[in-house]
């Protein structure tokens, strides 16, 4: 009698770190903004401090800027992007209904120049693809994310939230380890934080420049000592929409700045 | 032209002390790192910052490699008439950038 309760005591044991192991309390999601020293959120809140300002600027014109051989600019199909791309960053990763699968902003802008503009694809992180994204993200700022509202992402963002729990590298750790079960503590010295991807592209004091949200999920994959996804990997585009779905409802920052 | 963002108030009373901020747009390369291969990476960055108030040259600062990317430079002036500044920022491969902005002074 005496081993058969202790296996059940043991079992309820394990079920209960498992249950944490799940998911933050939806009452109390919290941007990496709230882990910062006040200089850096005063940083962050004057747009004449905010380096990530500089990209926007920069974006608006290439938003402008005719490109490709169809010598067209962003700004010949979609007016103003105050207005036109206002809430657009919210929703993304969004299901691409030509491709079947979902596609993160950085795609979507290079897929419409390759199709529209018939331009060459821009490369990632570099200084134009960060700058027409802050620029898109940018006019989305104190918008609710509402990613993942779309029924057709639901396998992808579950492709998402597994990699997300799954234990992997040298270190063996999954997302989950740090970003869910101890989000409130420290590591050598720095906030942990949720990881909700509220303000991408983001400004990073360690970067000296902008990076985007698969350029921070590469940096992570290799501190757990895993081989990271390539850029554009499918693996980093369905971790970033279950990224965006778990933050939903949390207002975007474009362009955050983070220690 | 390299982005700049500047921020001078619209309007001040005449005597009023107000802050200017610049922010530019440059890489700092400090030219201390080296490449993978063990080559040095030359240093590019912006050695001199220059304001002018209506001509008169009111702030100058010499940068050094130790200054982060995107350098932001903020101080103080005293606001005696209306007119424009101008922001001079000079460095390394021939860099070169200018921005202004104007002031009503009541």
């Amino acid at each position: 009698m005496r081993p058969a309760r202790t296996i059940v005591v043991a079992a309820l044991l394990i079920a209960a770190s498992l249950a944490r192991a799940t998911e933050i309390p939806q009452a109390e999601p919290q941007s990496g903004y709230s882990f910062m020293t006040s200089d850096t959120q005063a940083m962050q809140n004057d747009d004449s401090a905010n380096p990530g300002m500089l990209w926007v600027l920069d974006g608006e014109a290439l938003w402008n800027g005719k490109a490709g051989a169809a010598r067209k600019a962003c700004a010949d199909c979609h007016n103003d992007a105050r207005a036109s791309m206002k809430g657009v960053a919210a929703r993304y990763p969004a299901f691409d209904k030509t491709l079947g699968r979902p596609v993160d902003l950085e795609q979507r802008i290079n897929l419409c120049r390759i199709q529209q503009q018939q331009a060459t694809p821009l490369p990632y992180e570099s200084r134009d693809l960060l700058a027409l994204t802050a620029l898109v993200a940018r006019q989305s700022r104190e918008v609710a994310i509402e990613t993942g509202a779309d029924p057709q992402l639901a396998p992808f963002i579950a492709k998402g939230r597994d990699l997300f729990m799954q234990r992997q590298g040298q270190l063996n750790l999954g997302c989950a380890n740090c970003h869910d079960d101890n989000w409130d503590k420290r590591l050598a010295g720095a906030a942990i934080t949720q990881g909700h991807p509220t303000g991408y592209p983001l400004y990073r004091l360690e970067w000296q420049s902008l990076g985007s949200l698969q350029r921070r999920l590469r940096a992570c994959i290799s501190g757990i000592r895993a081989q990271p996804y390539d850029y554009g990997a499918p693996e980093l585009v369905e971790l970033e929409l279950y990224l965006m779905s778990r933050a939903r409802g949390m207002p975007i920052e474009t362009p955050a700045v983070r220690p | 032209m390299p982005s700049a963002l500047i921020n001078v108030p619209a309007k001040a009373r005449r005597g009023e002390i107000i802050e200017i901020k610049t922010l530019m747009s440059h890489i700092m390369e400090t030219g201390y790192r080296h490449t993978a291969e063990g080559e040095v990476v030359p240093r590019d960055i912006i050695t001199s910052f220059t304001c002018r108030y209506n001509g008169v040259e009111i702030f100058r600062a010499d940068l050094f490699p130790a200054i982060a990317a995107n350098p932001f430079i903020s101080f103080f002036t005293v606001a005696n008439e209306s007119g424009k500044f101008d922001f001079e920022w000079i460095g390394d491969n021939g860099f070169a950038a200018t921005a202004s902005a104007s002031i009503t002074v009541e």
